[in-house]
C-alpha cells in the first residue's frame, strides 16, 4: 500500500478546526513561525479513513484469532474495559487539576480509583504499597532498581552489582545499567532453573539485589525462590520480582509470600489491557514495608473522613519518574477488569492458563523437542531442535504458522534455549481453539519432514513475503521526508 | 466466568489428556508458599461495573472550562480517530514481531515517523517513547553517549515538571546537570554562555517555553555547537503548525509531548513521547524505529529495523531498556496530522493563537492585570501577572466553574501572583469573555 | 578458516605485527560467520588511545550487535574507512582487504598475551559445540 504521504492531493482538505470570527489574527513576530506549513498529507476524511482501514486489514490482532506470543500474554481485552476508560469524568480531566489550591476536591473519583488499585495490587501480591507511575514494564524495572539504589544507600551500603537470571528477558539487564549497575548473569541448572550453587558463588557483599521472574521465562515456577532469597537477603540485597509471569499465580501464590521486595506488573499482560500495536502498557510497582519511603512522588492517600489527598512530602522518594499518576487510561481499564473477576475469577485465570498450557504441550511432546519436562505454568518453550535437522528452524515454523491462521509463538526467547518456541495460551482461549492450533503445528511437523521446502518457503498468503531485513539496516529507509 | 471459555467438562477432558488434576497442575508450588485466600470482593457483572465507574467518574469535575495548560493541552479531537483508532487489528495486536502479519502497525509507525520528522524539520524519529518528560531525559542520555561527555545544561524555562524527572533519572549517573536561569520570560543568552564549554553534552531548551513565551534558538544551536555540544529542543507539536521548526533552528534532537494530537487528557495518560533527530545519530537513538525495505518478489514492505540498539539485543549495552512504548497513541497522533492535514494542521495553530490572542487582550484590560511577560511573543498560552496571589484568584474561579490556570508559585519562587493561561481552539469567544468579566470581578 | 602467522584473542580479533611497532587487527572468518550478514560496523577515530581489552569500535549484524574489543594497548594510526560501506569485502577477506586498524605498539610484547592459531582453534571449535 502507498504510504499516505503519496496519496495526498494538493488543496484538498480533510477536517478543518473551530475558527472564530471577531478574534484578531495573532500578532508574532514573523522569524519566529515557519516559512511553510508542515507537508502533512492533503486529504478527504474519507482518503483517511479508507487508508488506515486499509493498513488495519493488513494486521493481524487477537480479536482476528490465536496470539500465543510467549511471555506477552495476549489474553482477551474486554470492551467493557474501554467504555470505562472513556467515561468524560476520567478522559477530559486535566492531570493539573489536583495541584491547584482545592484541587483535590475536583479529582476524588480519579483519586479513589488509584487508591483502590493500590489496595487490590498489594493484596495480590502481598506487598505494603504500590505505584502506579510507571508508564510500562521496563519502566516499572527502572523505577524498582533506582529504589533499590535509594535503599542501598540510605543505608551506606556500597552495592554495584545486579544478580539476573541468563534466561531473563532483555529489559531486566538493560534497565539494572540504565541505573548504573553492573550485571552479573546466573545460569540455570539442567532443569531450568535457577542454579543455585552459581548463586551462591555469585554473593558478595556488592550485590545490591536479584531480578528474577516466577515462574522463569521456561514457564517452570522456580521450587526454591525462598532459599534464594534468604541468600540474597544475607548480603543484604534486595529480591526483585519481574511480574511478566504472574498470570498463573493470580489468588494462589504471591510475590511478597516468597520473599519479594519489589514487584512490576505488566497491566497489559496480566490485567487485560489491550498491548496496542506495542503500548501503551503500564507497569505498577509494588514494595515491601522496608521500602514503602522510597517510592516515587505523589502518593495517594486517604483521610479519617474517607477523602483523598496526593501526598508530595516523600523526603526519602527517589522522585518524580512520570509527570503525573501513570498511564491512568490504562490502570482505569484494568481496574475495570479486577472488578469484574473478583476473587474467584482471578482463580480461574491462573487455573485455566496453566491448563491450557499444559495441554498444549502434553500434546506437542510428541512432535517436538521439549527440553525442560515437567508441569509448566502459563507457557511451555519447546525447541525446533527436530525439525532443524531437516533444514527448518524456528522461524520457518513461525511462518507455517501464519499461513495457517495463527500468530505464531514468540522465537529464539529466551536465548538460552536453542532454537526455541515460547507458547503462551493464556486463559481465555477454548480447547477448541487449542485443539485447531495443535493440529496445524503437528502437520506442520510431519511437514517438515515430508516436505521441508514447504515450510521453508512460508508466508504465502500475505500482503509481503519474508523481508530484506539486511538491506532494512544498511540502507535505513526510517521516513518518507519532504 | 468472566472471560473464561473452557466449559467444566472440557476441563475435566484436557486434564484427562495432560494426565493429571487440577491439583497436579500447581504440585510445583511449594505448600509454604501458597496463599490461603486474598481479600478481594467478588466479580461483578458487566452493568454493575459500567454503573459503578460511572458514579466513580462523576465524582471528578472534568466539566470546568478550562484554561489550564502547563504542557497538557485541552484540544479537540475529530470523530473519526477513534473511530480508526479502536479497530481492533490495531488496538489488540502486540510489537510487530512478525513483519508479514503486522504491516498495518508497521507502515503506520513509519508514517508516523515521517510526520513526526515533517512537523520538526528533522531527518529521523523512533516509533514513540512514553512520555515528553521521560522522552527528554531519554535524549539527554542519547547526547551523552553521541558526545562521550558528562555535563548537561537545562533551562529553567523547561518544563519543572519534566526537569525533576530529568533529576531523579540522573542522580546516580555520575551526570552534571547544570540549570540556567531564564530573563523575562526567555532563555538567558549570557547566562548559557557562561556555563556551556567543551564538557557540555548538551543543552536543553524548550519552546515555547514553559511560561508560553516563543523564542528562536538559532544563536544557542551555534553556540552549543561551537563547544561540540548538541542542542536538544522540546517542543509542542499543535504550535509546529505555525511556529519555526526546531530542525530549522538547528536543534540535533527534538523532543516533546504528543498527547496534543489527538489524546484524551485522561488525568495524566496514556500520552505519547516523541524523538527525531538528525540522521547522523540515529544508531544511537532509543527505541523502536520501523523502517522500508523489500520482499523477495520486490514487493515494498515495512520491518523493525536498526534493532541491534535494542534490550532484546543488547541487554545491559541496549541505548535504553524502553520495550513496550505507546504504539496506539503514535498511531492516534498520526490519523490526527492526517485528518487535519497540511492545511487544517495549520488553522488548528492559528485558532489557537488567535483565541490567546484575544483572551490576552481582553484579560490585560482588567484594571490592575497585565502581562508578566508583555514584550514576548507567545502562542497559545501566557503569564499574566496579578494584583493577589494567583490561588485567590484561581480557588474563586472553580467556585464560578472556570479552571483558570495554573499558578505559577508552584514551581517558581517569587511568582505566586503570576497565573499561566492556556487558550486552545475548544474554549469560544463568549466563554473568554466570561472568563474576564469573572476573573475581573473575582480580584 | 584461521591463518597460521596471525595472533588472536579469545573475542575474535586477530593481530599481525607490522615492521615499526604497527599491530594490524580485524575479525576473525569464524566471527564473520557467527555474525550473519553484516549491516554496520563503527571503526576508531585515528588518534584514540585504545587498550587491550576495551571496546574499540561496534559491529552490528541484524539480529546481533557485539562490540570489537582492541587485542592490544597502543595508538590508533590508521583505519580502513571504506571497509564501514563494503561488509561484502569484510565477509569475503577478514584476514586481509577486511583489515580494521594499524595501532603502534610499545614493542612486539604487547602482543605476548594472544592466542596462537592453534589455542584460537581450539577455542572457537569449544565455542561451536553446545
Amino acid at each position: 500500500m502507498r504510504v499516505i504521504f503519496d496519496k495526498s492531493v494538493p488543496g484538498r482538505i480533510g477536517v478543518r478546526p473551530s475558527r472564530q470570527t471577531g478574534c484578531p489574527p495573532p500578532h508574532i513576530e514573523p522569524k519566529l513561525l515557519r516559512e511553510q506549513p508542515a507537508a502533512l498529507p492533503e486529504l478527504s476524511e474519507m482518503d483517511v479513513v479508507r487508508h488506515f482501514t486499509g493498513l488495519s486489514r493488513r494486521n493481524f490482532g487477537l480479536d482476528l484469532g490465536f496470539y500465543p506470543l510467549g511471555s506477552c500474554t495476549m489474553k482477551y481485552n474486554p470492551k467493557l474495559n474501554e467504555r470505562v476508560a472513556a467515561l468524560p469524568g476520567f478522559a477530559e480531566l486535566h492531570p493539573l487539576l489536583p495541584q491547584l489550591p482545592t484541587g483535590e476536591r475536583l479529582v476524588q473519583g480519579a483519586l479513589a480509583v488509584l487508591h483502590d488499585m493500590d489496595r487490590l495490587l498489594s493484596e495480590i501480591c502481598g506487598m505494603a504499597a504500590f505505584t502506579l507511575q510507571p508508564l510500562a514494564g521496563a519502566h516499572g524495572e527502572l523505577t524498582g532498581v533506582m529504589m533499590i539504589a535509594a535503599y542501598h544507600k540510605e543505608r551506606g551500603n556500597r552495592k554495584t552489582t545486579l544478580l539476573i537470571p541468563d534466561s531473563a528477558h532483555g529489559t531486566n539487564p538493560a534497565s539494572a545499567a540504565i541505573a548504573g549497575y553492573e550485571v552479573r548473569a546466573i545460569p540455570s541448572d539442567a532443569d531450568g532453573r535457577m542454579d543455585v550453587a552459581a548463586l551462591k558463588d555469585a554473593l558478595d557483599a556488592s550485590v545490591a539485589g536479584l531480578m528474577m521472574t516466577n515462574p522463569n521465562t521456561l514457564g517452570l515456577f522456580e521450587p526454591r525462590v525462598r532459599e534464594i532469597a534468604d541468600l540474597v537477603h544475607s548480603v543484604d540485597g534486595l529480591m526483585y520480582y519481574d511480574g511478566a509471569n504472574l498470570n498463573p499465580l493470580l489468588g494462589r501464590c504471591r510475590p511478597g509470600d516468597m520473599g519479594f521486595d519489589l514487584v512490576h506488573i505488566n497491566l497489559h499482560k496480566t490485567f487485560s489491557t489491550p498491548h496496542g500495536g506495542g503500548g501503551p502498557g503500564a507497569g505498577p510497582v509494588g514494595v515491601s514495608a522496608k521500602l514503602v519511603d522510597f517510592l516515587p512522588v505523589s502518593l495517594v492517600k486517604e483521610r479519617p473522613d474517607g477523602s483523598f489527598f496526593l501526598d508530595y512530602d516523600c523526603p526519602k522518594s527517589i522522585g518524580y519518574i512520570a509527570p503525573f499518576y501513570g498511564n491512568f487510561g490504562i490502570v482505569l481499564r484494568a481496574y475495570a477488569y479486577l472488578l469484574s473477576l473478583g476473587k474467584e475469577g482471578l482463580l480461574r485465570v491462573s487455573e485455566h492458563a496453566t491448563l491450557n498450557a499444559n495441554y498444549l504441550k502434553e500434546r506437542l511432546k510428541p512432535f517436538y523437542d521439549l527440553p525442560k519436562p515437567g508441569v509448566c505454568k502459563h507457557e511451555c518453550v519447546f525447541s525446533a531442535k527436530r525439525q532443524v535437522v531437516h533444514g527448518v528452524h524456528a522461524l520457518d515454523l513461525a511462518k507455517a504458522l501464519i499461513d495457517r491462521g495463527f500468530h505464531p509463538p514468540t522465537v529464539y526467547f529466551p536465548i538460552t534455549i536453542p532454537e526455541a518456541i515460547m507458547i503462551e495460551p493464556t486463559e481465555t482461549e477454548s480447547k477448541e481453539t487449542l485443539d485447531a492450533f495443535i493440529e496445524a503445528m503437528i502437520e506442520i511437523a510431519k511437514l517438515a519432514e515430508t516436505n521441508p521446502e514447504e515450510i521453508v518457503s512460508c508466508p504465502k498468503t500475505t500482503v509481503v513475503g519474508r523481508l530484506d531485513e539486511t538491506r532494512a539496516a544498511r540502507q535505513p529507509d526510517l521516513a518518507s521526508l519532504d | 466466568m468472566p472471560y473464561i471459555a473452557n466449559t467444566p467438562e472440557q476441563q475435566t477432558e484436557m486434564l484427562r489428556a495432560i494426565g493429571t488434576d487440577l491439583e497436579g497442575l500447581f504440585a510445583d508450588i511449594p505448600s509454604a508458599l501458597r496463599c490461603a485466600g486474598l481479600k478481594v470482593a467478588s466479580g461483578l457483572p458487566e452493568q454493575d461495573v459500567r454503573r459503578r465507574m460511572a458514579v466513580v467518574a462523576d465524582r471528578n469535575r472534568a466539566d470546568l472550562v478550562g484554561f489550564l495548560g502547563g504542557g497538557f493541552y485541552d484540544h479537540f479531537v475529530p470523530a473519526a480517530v477513534s473511530a480508526i483508532v479502536s479497530r481492533s487489528e490495531f488496538a489488540t495486536s502486540y510489537t510487530p514481531y512478525q513483519p508479514e502479519i503486522s504491516q498495518g502497525v508497521l507502515q503506520a509507525i513509519y508514517e508516523y515517523q515521517s510526520a513526526i520528522c515533517r512537523l520538526t524539520g528533522m531527518e529521523v524519529s523512533n516509533a514513540s517513547l512514553y512520555d515528553g518528560g521521560t522522552a527528554l531525559y531519554e535524549a539527554i542520555m542519547m547526547a551523552l553517549r553521541v558526545t562521550g561527555r558528562r555535563r548537561v545544561v537545562v533551562d529553567d524555562s523547561v518544563s519543572p515538571i519534566y526537569r525533576t524527572m530529568v533529576r531523579t533519572y540522573t542522580r546516580n549517573l555520575g551526570i552534571e546537570l547544570v540549570e540556567t536561569s531564564s530573563r523575562i520570560g526567555l532563555a538567558d543568552r549570557e547566562a548559557l554562555a557562561r556555563v556551556i564549554n567543551d564538557q557540555t553534552a548538551a543543552v536543553a531548551v524548550q519552546n515555547p517555553n514553559f511560561f508560553g513565551c516563543l523564542d528562536d534558538f538559532s544563536d544557542v544551536a551555534e553556540l552549543a555547537h561551537r563547544h561540540g555540544a548538541l542542542l536538544i529542543a522540546s517542543a509542542y507539536p499543535v504550535s509546529l503548525g505555525i511556529v519555526k521548526t526546531p530542525g530549522a533552528m538547528g536543534a540535533d534532537l527534538v523532543v516533546g509531548e504528543g498527547q496534543s494530537l489527538g489524546m484524551p487528557l485522561s488525568f495524566g495518560g496514556p500520552y505519547l513521547g516523541f524523538m527525531a533527530a538528525r540522521k547522523e545519530h540515529v544508531r544511537k537513538m532509543p527505541g523502536r524505529i520501523a523502517g522500508r525495505t523489500v520482499d523477495a518478489q520486490g514487493r515494498q514492505g515495512f520491518v523493525l529495523t536498526l534493532q541491534a540498539r535494542e534490550q532484546h539485543i543488547r541487554r545491559e549495552k541496549a541505548t535504553s531498556n524502553i520495550c513496550t512504548n505507546q504504539g496506539l497513541c503514535a498511531l492516534t497522533a498520526l490519523v490526527f496530522m492526517s485528518l487535519l492535514g497540511k492545511q487544517g494542521f495549520r488553522e488548528l495553530a492559528l485558532s489557537c493563537a488567535e483565541k490567546a490572542s484575544y483572551a490576552a487582550q481582553r484579560l490585560q484590560a482588567i484594571p490592575e492585570v497585565r502581562m508578566r511577560f508583555g514584550k514576548r511573543w507567545f502562542f497559545n498560552e501566557f503569564v499574566l501577572e496579578l494584583p493577589v496571589a494567583a490561588d485567590r484568584v484561581i480557588r474563586r474561579l472553580l467556585e464560578k466553574g472556570f479552571a483558570a490556570g495554573f499558578p505559577l508559585g508552584r514551581y517558581y519562587p517569587h511568582m505566586e501572583k503570576s497565573l499561566l493561561v492556556a487558550v486552545t481552539e475548544k474554549r469560544t469567544k463568549e466563554e473568554i469573555d466570561l472568563f474576564a468579566h469573572t476573573l475581573e470581578v473575582s480580584l | 578458516m584461521i591463518l597460521e602467522n596471525l595472533k588472536y584473542s579469545k573475542t575474535h580479533e586477530w593481530v599481525r605485527l607490522d615492521e615499526g611497532n604497527f599491530a594490524v587487527m580485524g575479525i576473525t572468518d569464524y566471527a564473520v560467520q557467527q555474525l550473519g550478514d553484516i549491516v554496520f560496523l563503527d571503526l576508531p577515530k585515528i588518534g584514540a588511545k585504545v587498550t587491550e581489552g576495551q571496546p574499540l569500535g561496534v559491529i552490528e549484524s541484524v539480529k546481533a550487535a557485539v562490540d570489537l574489543y582492541s587485542p592490544v594497548t597502543g595508538e590508533v594510526v590508521e583505519v580502513n574507512a571504506p571497509l564501514a560501506n563494503d561488509f561484502e569485502t569484510l565477509a569475503k577477506d577478514p584476514y586481509s582487504a577486511g583489515w580494521m586498524a594499524k595501532i603502534r605498539v610499545a614493542g612486539a610484547d604487547a602482543l605476548k598475551h594472544l592466542l596462537s592459531a592453534a589455542e584460537y582453534q581450539k577455542l572457537a571449535e569449544g565455542e561451536a559445540k553446545p
